[in-house]
This record gives structure tokens, sequence and C-alpha cells, in this order.
């Protein structure tokens, strides 16, 4: 587009759009720009690459690369626009194609030699023998035939897709396709229309819950602060999403970034805030940047600024990058990052709503929460609280991650099973292997075993099965997990990210690490009391897990001992294994495996000596060979090294 | 509006707006703290005073916990004393464990707490961390290994002294406390004010021992070995032996130093009046020559290194008189050794002080002639008890001595110089006789006295309105500095004490004080103050004498070379 026509657009959409928001009846001119605008109706093709960090991960700067060259070569009048990631990571790279006429079709997994071979058969309207995940149903343009429908996928089927509808879909910084597909609609009619107190009303009625794990009624948040007298209020948004494995506030503000600009407007608006942050990470480039321009070309349409649309409403927002700090996440902790102190947690109260950053009333909301606002103010609280189940409405993002067939970001109304999600939308366990158990919410949360998979996803039934919503992680384990390990590794992670402050989750932390260590380590040589501190260090497990969590100043310690106690409740069996037998079920735990030397295959050709990184086996030639296993780490190059297959675990 | 809460099952009265450890703590009921400072935003961090709260179930601190109507708890049920024995288990889970040689061995909290919870045993065994001890520090010592991270030190530096030397560094198991890049703390911006020695709980910090160096000294039959002791020791050594906050015993403390073996035993006062002659005329000199005002005070080393690093644009400012500690010093190695025909090289000055920035002061290489320090070891009130019990002096038994001439007389002004405000009190009543030939009808200044942060008042002497100013914790120091920076300019003579209230609450102080005992210090130096007849520096007879027979008179050619110093602008890393 030209600058002209661009800000023909820009005007059109302000006047004809955002100002005229009560009229839902546009003419037929009015509908044919608008789907101009949102790229429905092309007169050339459109190339969609998923440039998302999943999908730059897996090479989508490559295939894009690779889509330019190809237009250039041929000639060939396209665009090419670089959009979010859709959800099926393990998918990725994702191109889509849309030419004229034609439905826009998706393929998965286009690595950048596949890209000539697409492009040269799909310009001919001739399907390329590539993974096709589907194709996306417009009533008024032609399908592709023996292509399932998109929105068919088992992937997506079951799916409901609010907070994620335009990731993977639009331009992420074209606010103009965000306005031609109903944003900021809400904003302004909420400007327009309800009072503040009004908005913190819709969003309590509709049920809306802080999406960030914690589970707080958004409004009931929002009505404190609106109380609240003050010369200054602040808003801000905690992107600062830190648990392994999660990744759903990246999506949304790599894949539509608009989407949370406009809840944070609506929500400062609602608590009289006129000045947001948005905590977001420095580990998350591209959100950053993408945010950044979406947030200049709201100014640019005067949806943030003084005196926004006339109201006399002022609010902006700036982006203040976090130092990777986990504990960060917490409440009192972000804002002391945020005012420039070491980001530690404060006692509450009092609560951030009536004395937060600076001192002054602030609302402090998760990316996703802030993601469903202007759905529940464009079609209303019923709408959203119709969704869901009796205590949680609306959906839920999860990412997925770890021994499963299909990872990647899904939106599920509350109440969907765990089993739907393993096995339905995420194709079972990777390889066939045996179901063991989910991790859900993080470091924070605890997991869910096969007699739980049943349990219809909400705040309450999930704790009440020892596990918490959590920011939204699900890291699926199989047989060869150890959870020993698992709770190990979660420890090892919150001990490191322990701000430090309070004593119980400082020390208590450390010490239940160093006792998880000492079940999955080697016995040390020469301590007598060896294994019985070994023994009472698992007595203390519990303890320390129940002190901890019933001691700890914030979110972070009081939940920190889950893992392990949910572990120590489903997989007791493998604690005891690894205790008495000195043994890893699984596997995974080397310290504790036992090589032996099988005398009569052993050649006695001092290969395995060779490679013993602890000098351990004694060898002398062409006599059978002999490990002492007090030296032994366990590491096992030797078994891998001896070529008779002499060597192996007892 | 006050109303009941259940504590235990049992009614007690609260008032709205009120933290329920101050109401557990007026009704009686003891529930234990460690990161806990008296009147500042509670910080959550050590988790001891949690209380059970039987309406949610829930564990909540009591000293973050405003009270509530209706409120219902129980301080010491079987779950809260267990999550507080778990705690100090979890400190002591990778402790040193070496009380027996720790310098707060039986005055520790953390001794206390595990003896009070009746931990018997290492449930609970972790690594330890084996920090180095950062001996680097003229005045303090810090034993990372031992610190709880209570935090209590930080927040003084910052929020009191406003010098912020040292904070938190690193997260979780590695937190340790450190200064800019921790490096050590001579680098810092540490002004050896000790006040973090003063509210940590356990052996972290410490004062640096001169101890060895005093002991040494006195089995050297070479060396003439004379002490000297500030004018607030003889009213704070007394809690050092279990006796009354703010008892004055001076002359048994006289009697225990010589018995201990001190040749001689002189009175820092005297000096304090040598400060104020010095001191007033300076004043008077600056007044009358259109000299640099407001003066301020040069008697605290803390408050001078302060100024040296933060404010060196105040340097002017500072009077150039020399501390009483090293005027004294001075005095002895020139004056007295003349006098008694001992060499200065053979003379060993100690000096006993409730500071540890003296231990700073006394090093500088301004306080030192010909490569010979004036003052040769300074040990603290602390130290002095335990010199004093070392040596098996039995304080209940022995009578007491007055100190030696010629440098053991005083005025009470002198003795003002231990509480806030006394210097600026004492150099009013000398520079008033000085400039009126009078004296003052009433001697006493009310308005400048006490416990206050800051106290302004303005006097007039012969038709000249001076504007006077008392500020006391460096924080305060800070504020004013800053409203003249930003153009205030009816202040001409500033008094300024690094540590709260005075020398009295100094950082060389006995451990365990609380509000009480140092307002008990404060009152026995007024009280000597009221009771004695000799109220003016300039009417000391020892002073006369020096005066007469040695220093001919104040800003004098010998005052200059010998009581007078100069100043640094102090690049730290801050």
């Amino acid at each position: 587009m030209t600058t002209q026509e661009n800000i023909s657009v820009k005007d059109f959409l302000i006047d004809e759009v955002l100002r005229d928001y009560t009229n839902n009846s546009k003419d037929k001119e009015t509908l044919e720009k608008l789907s101009v605008i949102r790229n429905e109706k092309i007169n050339k093709p459109i190339i969609y690459v998923g440039c998302g960090t999943c999908g730059l991960g897996a090479g989508a700067d490559k295939t894009l690369a690779e889509a330019k060259k190809y237009i250039i070569e041929k000639n060939i009048s396209a665009e090419i626009v670089e959009v979010g990631c859709i959800g099926l990571c393990s998918s990725e790279p994702i191109l889509d194609v849309h030419i004229p006429g034609m439905n826009r079709i998706s393929f998965e997994h286009v690595t950048e030699e596949k890209v000539f071979e697409i492009f040269d058969k799909i310009f001919k309207l001739e399907l390329p023998a590539v993974e096709i995940l589907g194709q996306f149903i417009n009533e008024k343009t032609n399908k592709w035939d023996n292509v399932q429908n998109f929105n068919e996928h088992p992937f997506f089927a079951p799916q409901r897709r609010l907070v994620l509808k335009n990731c993977g879909i639009v331009n992420p910084i074209d606010i103009n396709e965000y306005i031609a597909r109903g944003g900021y609609k809400s904003f302004i009619k909420a400007l327009n229309t309800y009072s503040s107190l009004d908005v913190c009303d819709i969003i309590e009625k509709s049920g809306l819950r802080g999406r960030g794990g914690g589970g707080f009624p958004t409004g009931r948040k929002w009505k404190f602060a609106n109380a609240e007298k003050a010369d200054q209020k602040y808003l801000i948004c905690n992107a600062d999403e830190g648990d392994p494995g999660a990744f759903m506030d990246r999506a949304v503000i790599e894949g539509d970034p608009h989407r949370l600009i406009e809840g944070m407007a609506i929500g400062a608006y609602g608590i009289g805030a006129t000045k947001a942050y948005v905590y977001i990470r420095a580990e998350y480039p591209l959100a950053i940047k993408r945010l950044k321009i979406a947030l200049e070309q709201a100014r640019e349409y005067g949806l943030l600024g003084k005196n926004i649309f006339e109201t006399g409403v002022d609010f902006d927002i700036k982006v203040k990058m976090g130092a990777g700090a986990f504990v960060c996440g917490e409440e009192t902790a972000l804002m002391h990052s945020i005012e420039g102190k070491r980001g530690t947690p404060r006692p509450r109260p009092p609560f951030p709503t009536t004395c937060g950053l600076f001192g002054k009333p602030t609302v402090i909301n998760n990316v996703e929460t802030f993601a469903n606002v202007s759905g529940i103010i464009e079609k209303g609280h019923e709408w959203f609280s119709s969704i869901g189940t009796k205590t949680s409405k609306g959906t839920k993002v999860f990412a997925l991650s770890g021994k499963i067939a299909l990872t990647g970001l899904i939106e599920i109304p509350m109440g969907t099973t765990v089993r739907d999600i393993l096995f339905k939308i995420a194709g079972g366990i990777k390889n066939n292997k045996k179901f063991k158990s989910v991790q859900i919410g993080g470091p924070s949360g605890g997991c869910i075993t096969e007699q739980n998979l049943d349990i219809q996803i909400d705040y309450e039934s999930l704790i009440a099965v020892g596990a918490m919503m959590g920011s939204g992680g699900l890291v699926v384990m199989d047989e060869d997990t150890c959870m020993v390990d698992v709770a190990k590794f979660f420890m090892d992670f919150i001990q490191r990210e322990s701000c430090g402050k309070c004593i119980p989750c400082r020390e208590g932390t450390k010490r239940m690490l160093e006792i998880l260590e000492s079940i999955t380590g080697k016995p040390k040589a020469g301590e007598s009391n060896e294994a019985l501190d070994r023994f009472k260090g698992v007595m203390q497990l519990e303890k320390l897990g129940r002190i901890i969590k019933d001691t700890s100043l914030c979110g972070l310690g009081q939940t920190a001992p889950n893992p392990v106690l949910s572990t120590l409740k489903w997989f007791r069996d493998e604690y005891e294994a690894h205790i008495f037998d000195r043994k890893c079920p699984a596997g995974v735990c080397t310290n504790l495996r036992v090589f032996k030397i099988n005398a009569e295959k052993c050649t006695g050709c001092t290969v395995c000596a060779k490679k013993c990184p602890t000098g351990a086996i004694i060898s002398n030639k062409k006599t059978p060979h002999f490990i002492i296993e007090d030296n032994c780490i366990g590491c096992g190059s030797c078994a891998e090294a001896c070529k008779f297959d002499a060597i192996s675990v007892v | 509006m006050s109303f009941l809460i259940d504590v235990n099952n049992k009614q007690i009265n609260a008032q709205k707006g009120e933290m329920l450890l101050e109401v557990l703590k007026r009704n009686g009921i003891k529930v234990p703290t460690l990161c806990y400072i008296k009147d500042k935003f509670p910080s959550g961090a050590c988790r001891m005073c949690v209380v059970e709260n039987l309406k949610t179930g829930k564990l909540i601190t009591a000293c973050s916990s405003p009270v509530e109507e209706g409120m219902n708890v129980l301080t010491h049920s079987p779950r809260v004393v267990e999550s507080r024995k778990t705690i100090v288990e979890l400190l002591l889970s990778n402790h040193p464990d070496d009380c027996l040689y720790c310098v707060r061995n039986k005055n520790c909290e953390l001794q206390s707490l595990s003896e009070e919870l009746q931990v018997r045993e290492r449930k609970i065994r972790g690594k330890k961390n084996g920090y180095y001890m950062d001996h680097s520090g003229a005045s303090i010592v810090r034993d990372p290994d031992k610190c709880i991270l209570c935090g209590r030190c930080v927040r003084i530096c910052d929020e009191v002294m406003g010098v912020s030397a040292i904070d938190f560094i690193n997260r979780g198991s590695k937190s340790i406390i450190g200064t800019t890049f921790n490096a050590g703390l001579n680098t810092s911006s540490c002004v050896n004010c000790g006040q973090c020695i003063l509210v940590c709980p356990t052996g972290a910090l410490s004062e640096k021992s001169h101890f060895v160096g005093v002991i040494d000294a006195l089995n050297n039959p070479i060396k003439t070995v004379v002490v000297q002791y500030a004018p607030a020791i003889s009213v704070s050594l007394a809690e050092e032996f279990n006796m009354p906050a703010g008892k004055d015993i001076n002359g048994i403390m006289n009697a225990a130093l010589r018995k201990i073996g001190f040749d001689k035993v002189f009175d820092t006062t005297f000096s304090a009046d040598l400060t104020i002659m010095e001191e007033a005329s300076e004043l008077i000199y600056r007044i009358q020559n259109s000299g640099t005002l407001p003066m301020i005070t040069s008697c605290c080393p803390g408050w001078i290194k302060f100024a040296e690093e933060f404010y060196p644009e105040f340097i002017p400012n500072l009077s150039s008189c020399k501390s009483p500690q090293q005027m004294l010093g001075a005095v002895i190695k020139s004056y007295w050794s003349e006098k008694s025909g001992i060499k200065p090289e053979n003379i060993y000055s100690v000096s006993i002080m409730p500071c540890t920035a003296k231990k700073f002061e006394a090093q500088r290489e301004e306080m030192t002639r010909e490569g010979i320090s004036d003052v040769d070891a300074v040990l603290t009130t602390r130290e002095l008890g335990q010199l004093i019990r070392m040596y098996g002096v039995d304080m209940n038994q022995i009578e007491p001595e007055t100190a030696d001439s010629p440098h053991g007389f005083r005025s009470s002004a002198g003795k003002l110089f231990g509480a806030s405000g006394g210097v600026m009190e004492a150099a009013i009543r000398t520079a008033y006789n000085m400039i009126t030939g009078d004296e003052l009808i009433q001697f006493q200044i009310p308005a400048i006295r006490g416990l206050n942060g800051r106290k302004e008042i303005k006097i007039n002497v012969n038709g000249i309105e001076l504007g006077i100013a008392v500020v006391n914790g460096l924080a305060n120091a800070r504020l004013l500095l800053e409203e003249i920076k930003n153009g205030k300019n009816d202040v001409h003579f500033i008094e300024v004490m690094a540590c709260p209230g005075g020398c009295i609450n100094g950082g060389g102080q006995h451990i365990g004080a609380d509000e009480n005992s140092i307002k008990a210090r404060m009152l026995s130096l007024y009280d000597i103050d009221e009771r004695e007849t000799l109220k003016v520096s300039h009417k000391n007879p020892e002073i006369i004498a020096l005066y007469k027979e040695f220093l001919e008179k104040p800003l004098g050619h010998l005052s200059h070379e010998l009581l007078h110093t100069h100043y640094v602008k102090r690049d730290v890393l801050k």
C-alpha cells in the first residue's frame, strides 16, 4: 500500500469502524473494504510464514529467505507476511499460501529445501507432495481437493480459540488487520458507553479469573483498585513468564500484541489508571519488538496517549524488561523490580490494589487475562460465563511439551479433561510409550497420574488432586522418566530462582535439593553415616515440604515443595527403589547404575579401561577385567566401548 | 478505635492500625523475631514470628499483620512451634557451629532461639557455605558464614545511616550480604559506624579487635601504656556487667583500668573540653572573618568519612578541629611525653570508645606525626568489658578512684559530648563566654537535647542571631545537607553525630540495649551536668594549665600543629 492508501485506510478504520462501533450492519462497500484489509479478498498471492520463536527455532527464517528468493527469481507478484505461532509448534516451520480465488492452505514442516517444490506446484494450482495441515474454509473461494478443513485437524478441532484467535493467522504488527477483525472496538465501546465501575462489573460477572496461576477473580481485583482514591494509579501486565515449559504469553504477544494492548487499555479505564507497564522478560526479544511496534501503531491511531478519542481518558503503556529472575513473576517482587530495586517480595497486606507500584494503587494481571478482556466487553459477560465450568469460566491456554506426539499451544474450554488434551488433541505419547504422568503448573504445580486423567480442568479440581493451574505448562512424562529426577529438576530450578529473602524458601529448598541429590547419587565412600543420613533425609523431605509451604513469604516458596510432595504422593515406590535398592527404575539416575563385567565374555582387550574417565577398571591384558564399584560413576562409557557385550548394568 | 482480639483463647485489647506483634508484646506474649526492627516497615524475611490464624487456617507473620476485629490467633500452637523450630534448624543446617569460638558467644540471638526452642540435635544436615571473611575494613569484620541474612544491617545502613554500603547479592541459597561488587569493606562507602554490628543477631558482624595489641603492650616493660576513655563510656559500661543501664561507674572503671595494668588513666572528656576551646574559637573566627558557614562539627569520624565520600563540597564547612580522641592522643605524645620524660615511641596510647569508627580514625594518616600514631589502639565498650573480665577484675568489689592528672579533670560540658546535642551545648556555653565575657544564666538548652533525629533552634548572642542545627543518624544529616544545597541558609553551626542519639548509642556499645537503655545513658549524662558545678569547658583548671604551659592560646601555632587537621575527598565504590 502506498502512504496515501495507508492514511485513507487509517481514516476509514477510525471513522467507519471504531467511531461507528454501535453500527453492526455495515453497508456492502464497507464490508468489502474490511475483507480486503483482513486479507480475505486478495488480488495477489500472500505467503504466510510462521515466524514465532518456535518457528524460528525450527528454521522459519531460512524458509522465509527461501520464499523471498523464490518470488524474486520467478518474478512473482506476491506478498510475504510473517505471522506468529498457530500453536502446533511441533509442525513448524509452517507456511501458508493464499492464492486469489483459492482457500488459504497450510503446510507443515516446511524446511527451506521444500519451499521451491511447494511454490512450483502451488502456483500452478497443483498440490505438492508435502505434509499439509489443512485449508481454511471460506465460502467465497474455491476448495482444494482432498485437503482437510484446517479446523477439523484433530489438534485444532476440540480447541476453542478466544485468546489465540488471531495467532498465526494475522499479521501481528498490522493494526489495520486487527481493527478490521473487530479489534479496539470493545475499548472504544467501553470508553463511550460504560462507566469505569461498569467495566469492572462486567468482568466480575463474566467470572474471569487470573490466568497467571492464582485464579483470583479479575473483576473483583479491579474493583478494589477502582475504589481507591489516588492521584495516580498503575496497571501492570505480568509477562515475566518463567515456568520451564511455558510459553503462552510469548505466543500471544508475538502473534497478537494488539489484543493485549486493548485488554490493558480497557483494564486501565476500569481502574482509573493512566500509566501501565508491561513487565516482560528480556529473553523474549521478538515479543518485545512486536509489542513495541504495536504500541507505536496504537499511539499513531490515537488509541493510546492523551485524551483518547476525545473521551478525556489518558493512558499509555511502557515496556519494562525483566532480567530473568523467576521470582519477579511474584507481584510485589515485580513491582520492586520496576521501581529499580532488588526483585524480592514483601509481605501483604498492604495489597497492591491499595499500595502498589511506587506506593500507588496498582493492578497486576497476566497476559492471558488481559487477552480475554476485549472479547468479554464485545460479547458480554453472559457469553463468557457460558463457557467453562461452574467455578472456572472461559478458556485456558496450555503449553504442551515433553514426551507427547504433538507439542505446542492449545486453548481449550475449562472443563476439558486432561485425557482429552493428551490423547485427543496432542495425539498421545510419543513413540507409543506408556504414559506415566503430566506435570501441570510448572515448578509450583504437581503431577497428574493415570488415575486422575479424567478430571475436568478447572482451578479447584486441579488443587484437589495436588496440582494447580499455574500459568499453564503441561509437561508430559512417559515410562522412561524418573520421577525422583523430575522432582530434583524442579527443586534445583526453584532453589536457584528463590530470591533468598525468607529463610524457609532459601534454606529449605536447598536442603530438599541436597536430600534429593543424595537419594539419586552414588553413596560416598568412606562416610560411615552416609546411609543413615540418606534415610533420615528422606524422612525430612515431607516435613520440610510442609513447613516451607506453611511459612514462606511468597507464592514461590509456598508452592516450591509441590513437585516433591506430589511425586512422593503418587510415586513413593520410585523413591523407595532409589533409597532402599539404590536403583533408578527408569534408568535415568546414572549415578545409581552399577556396571559389571561378565568374565566369560570379556576378552581382556583393555578398551573399556582406556575409556573409563575415573580409572575404575582393573585391566590386565587378556584376562577378564574388573570394575571397582566405589570408583565407578555409572557413566556407561565402558559398556558403550565394549565390542563383546561383556559389560552390563546389574 | 480499640477492640478485642482472641489470642490463645483469651481476649486482649488491640488498637486499629497496630501490628499484631506490638499488641502481643504489650500483653506480655513474646513471639521470637529475627528480621524485625521497631518502627520500620516489616520485611517479613525471617518468618520466626508466625502465628496460627484460626480464621483462615494459615500461618501469618505477626510483624506484618495488622490487627483486625474478630481476629483469633494461637501464638504457640504445636504447628507454630514446629515451624519456628524448623526454621532455626534450617539456619543451623549450614551454620559454622563454632559458638565456643564466636565473638557473640552467650550473646547471640540464634543461640538463644535454638535454646528456647529446644533444638537438641542436628536434624537437617546441609552443605556449609565456606565464604571468606572480610578483614579489609579498619573497624568492622564480616563473616558471611555466620550471616543468617535477616537484612537488619542492610536496612540500618540504608534507612538510618543513609550510606547503603551493603546490600543483598546473588539469589537463593547463594544470597549473601556484601558491598558494591562484593569488594572489601575498605573500598566501600562504609563509614565504620558499626550500627550494623549492633543489630546483627549473630557473629556475622563484629568490630576489628585491637585486643592483642593492647595486651602485648601491657606485657611489654618498655612501653608506658596510657588509656583514655570517651565521655559516654562511664554511663554505658555498666550494662556489660549486668548493672542497671545508665549507671555511672566512672570511678570503678578508673580503678579497674589501673588493676589491668594501665600506667596512666586519662579522660577523653578532658580533651572534649579542649575541643570546645578550639572549636568555639574557630566558630567565632569564622563568623568575624566571613569564613565558610555553616560550620559543622568534626568530632564524629563516621560523619567525617560520610562527608568526604558523599558531600565533599562541604569539606570547607567542617571544623578543622581533631576529635577529642585524637586531640588527647596528640597531647599525650607531645606535652605529656615531654613533661613525663617518656619518649613518644615508648608510649602506647589506648583509647576506649563507644565507637567502631574511632578505630578507623586512629589509623588515618593525618593522625600520625613522624611515623608515630597519636593513638595506637582503640577498644570499644564491649572490648573493655571483655578485657576487664579477662583480667578478673570484680567490678562489684573495687573502690572508685579518680583519673590521673594532668588529663583527668573535666567539666560536665565535656561529658555532654556523649549524647546528641552535647557538643553543641558545650560549644555554646564557651562561645558565649568568649564573645560576651559573661557566663550564660541558663546553661542547659533542652531544645537540642533528646533522641530526636533533628533539632533546630535560633540563639541570640550579643545581637548576633545564630542558627543552630543538631542532627544524628546520617540519613538525617543527608536531608539537612540537601536542604542547604537547595538554599536553606538559616543555620550557622551544625552538630552531626553519625549514630542515632549520638555516642551513647555508638556502634561499639553493649549489644542488646533497647531504647530505654539508650535513654537511661543519656539521662545519666544530663544528671552529671545537673549535679556538678564545673559546667563550662573554659573553666577546667587542667585546660587552663595546658594553654598556659604549652599551647598558649586556642588556634595558636601549636594548636594548629597538634589539634587541627584536614580532610580529603574520597572516591569509593558507592
